[in-house]
């Protein structure tokens, strides 16, 4: 016990990680040395590289255009100015994109996710035949690239009244994405207890309530992982709301973005604001 | 407790005229109610996906505008894509993409996990070496739009960052346009794609290494192994399913990409960063050929899923090696 004692107060984690506390005091806190101080100098030189564009974006999104002019983009800014961002966001109606980003993200994640547990709960709780094939082919949807799908998506949805409508990317992303979910809670379903389920069909429950009250509960971290991925995935999705939501005020944060950035060249802060707009909700 | 006794007698009865035939009928039937649930997602899957693709590969082989009747031409488009500069063009590119996405980051991911893991987490503790991975980490969070509108204002050629900290430090004559000019603008999306990925391997890696058994690295040390020979011996062994997983996703990813150079070059100067995904959409949506944009499309698809089909059969193996 003494000799596991001193572990848990640096890191309470797995028996892999207590180790080390035990190498440092054995050999390097001594060891540091120039090589050491270098190395380390080194990395956070790389690293401090890394986050430099983040620097700049945030000092530059906030400094008045004629100071970027007169004395350049790495000077700090002497006062808050907040022109850019404002005409930014007012010009490309910023509110109206935040809030088209959150309900098509809110609803893809949401719709993806029932789709996944759907799917998954034949594949993994029915134990369908050929369930691995039906896994395989699902998986296509996931891999294939979506330029081989744009041109008769764009051509069925204006055929359908869903074109440059939130609903229409709405129901492919939903689609699009539910193939990773259901392969991932297939796996997790694969290997869900038996007897449980045996138990649940013993005393009467039908396939509905073991899908309402069995498996939705004990899968429901798994969904919330999967539902925050979809999310984030689609609020970051680029290339088929940028073809199937052409009008202005249904398209998304990225979308935008990425249309602005052949526009206010001219302005030296605007992509600063602009970008920094973007990093806000993330 | 009184409710739960009488129980079992009742399910037992109950399942005593299944139990008559063999398990298996029983197992068929109760999974034959169970197709139903796979109906929404079958038929979305047949919507969105089967569909589509099917039309796609139709259109291929069509000579068509996108308004009008679709012209039979058999495999035209495909002949005429192996004779165009630019469709040979597109796919090398994608070779150096998955250079800049796959190769470079997961070599330099490796390498600084490794640093991190073993040489600065030791000597400075962990929370140095979590720092400086946080730090590397931060451009994944960033909506690769964001990072390319990011990235278009430091190489903007007038007053862009790269170019003023040249003119700043007394090598004005380094001055490019460092996108809009062909000898460069690979090279400036290459340096982009590089900054983006590293965090996501240097997580991985990290995360890998700190399965690894600890022993082996003390049991080098004693033996008197370098960093280097316990880098070559221990770290790239231990770490070769991550490695292949990495490569083979990252790579798929750099075949499909697409925001980055929509937002960075547009495929231009020329055709200087053309990639097959911009190369087909700017053949359905701007040059209007259609038929020619599915038969790039087509290929590409074809390309990534083969190299998924690759990465599937690896991990199920590598799923039961775990099981033995």
């Amino acid at each position: 016990m003494t000799t596991t004692a001193p572990a848990p107060d640096t890191v309470p984690a797995t028996p892999v990680r207590r180790q080390k506390p035990a190498r440092t005091n054995r050999n390097a806190r001594s060891r540091r040395g120039i090589s050491g101080w270098t190395v380390l100098i080194l990395l956070a030189g790389a690293a401090a590289l890394m986050i430099f564009p983040f620097w700049l974006a945030l000092i530059n999104a906030f400094k008045p255009s004629t100071e970027y002019i007169a004395d350049g983009p790495i000077g700090i800014p002497t006062q808050l100015d907040f022109t850019a961002i404002i005409d930014f966001w007012v010009g490309v109606n910023f509110n109206q994109k935040l809030l088209n980003s959150v309900i098509l993200s809110g609803s893809v994640a949401l719709i993806a996710a029932t789709l996944s547990l759907l799917s998954a709960f034949a594949i993994g709780i029915g134990r369908l035949k050929g369930r691995v094939w039906i896994l395989a082919v699902f998986m296509l949807a996931f891999t294939i690239p979506q330029e081989a799908l744009v041109y008769p998506l764009f051509v069925l949805s204006r055929e359908l009244n869903l074109y440059d409508s939130l609903l229409g990317v709405t129901i492919i992303l939903a689609v699009l994405q539910s193939a990773f979910g259901t392969y991932m809670l297939a796996s997790v379903l694969g290997s869900f207890p038996m007897e449980v389920l045996e138990a649940a069909r013993l005393d009467g429950a039908s396939r509905f309530q073991i899908l309402r009250l069995i498996v939705l509960p004990l899968t429901r971290s798994t969904l919330a992982v999967l539902v925050t991925f979809f999310f984030i995935w689609t609020w970051n999705d680029f290339f088929l709301p940028l073809v199937l939501l052409p009008s202005a005020s249904n398209q998304t944060v990225s979308v935008s973005l990425g249309a602005l950035s052949g526009q206010y060249t001219s302005d030296p802060t605007a992509l600063a604001a602009a970008s920094m707009a973007g990093i806000l909700p993330a | 407790m009184t409710a739960v006794t009488p129980a079992p007698p009742a399910p037992t009865s109950r399942k005593s005229p299944r139990t008559t035939g063999t398990p298996r009928r029983t197992a068929r039937e109760t999974s034959r109610g169970y197709w139903i649930y796979l109906l929404p997602g079958a038929v979305g899957f047949i919507a969105i996906v089967a569909i589509p693709f099917g039309m796609n590969l139709y259109y291929s082989l069509t000579s068509w505008r996108g308004v009008g009747t679709p012209k039979f031409v058999g495999l035209d488009n495909y002949i005429r894509l192996v004779a165009d500069p630019a469709f040979w063009a597109s796919f090398l590119h994608s070779g150096a993409f998955i250079v800049a996405m796959a190769v470079i980051p997961t070599a330099l991911g490796v390498f600084l996990a490794a640093v991190l893991f073993d040489y600065i987490a030791p000597k400075f503790g962990t929370r140095a070496a979590s720092i400086l991975r946080a730090m590397f980490y931060l451009p994944q969070i960033l909506p690769i739009v964001v990072a390319g509108v990011l990235w278009k204002w430091l190489y903007q050629p007038q007053y862009g960052i790269l170019n003023t900290v040249l003119d700043g430090v007394g090598l004005g004559g380094l001055r490019q346009n460092w996108l809009g000019d062909a000898d460069t603008s690979m090279l400036a999306v290459m340096n982009v794609l590089i900054w983006l990925q590293i965090g996501y391997t240097v997580v991985v890696f990290m995360a890998g290494l700190s399965r690894v058994d600890p022993a082996l690295y003390e049991a080098a040390e004693i033996d008197g192994a370098g960093w280097f020979q316990r880098f070559w011996s221990i770290t790239i062994p231990q770490l070769r399913p991550e490695i292949a997983v990495v490569l083979i996703t990252t790579s798929v990813a750099a075949l499909k990409v697409f925001a980055p150079i929509y937002v960075l070059t547009r495929g231009g100067p020329g055709t200087s960063t053309i990639v097959p995904a911009y190369f087909s959409y700017s053949n359905f949506f701007t040059t209007t050929q259609v038929g020619y944009g599915a038969a790039v499309a087509s290929l590409l698809a074809l390309l990534v899923t083969i190299i998924a089909i690759v990465l599937l059969r690896y991990q199920t193996r590598n799923a039961e090696g775990f099981e033995k």
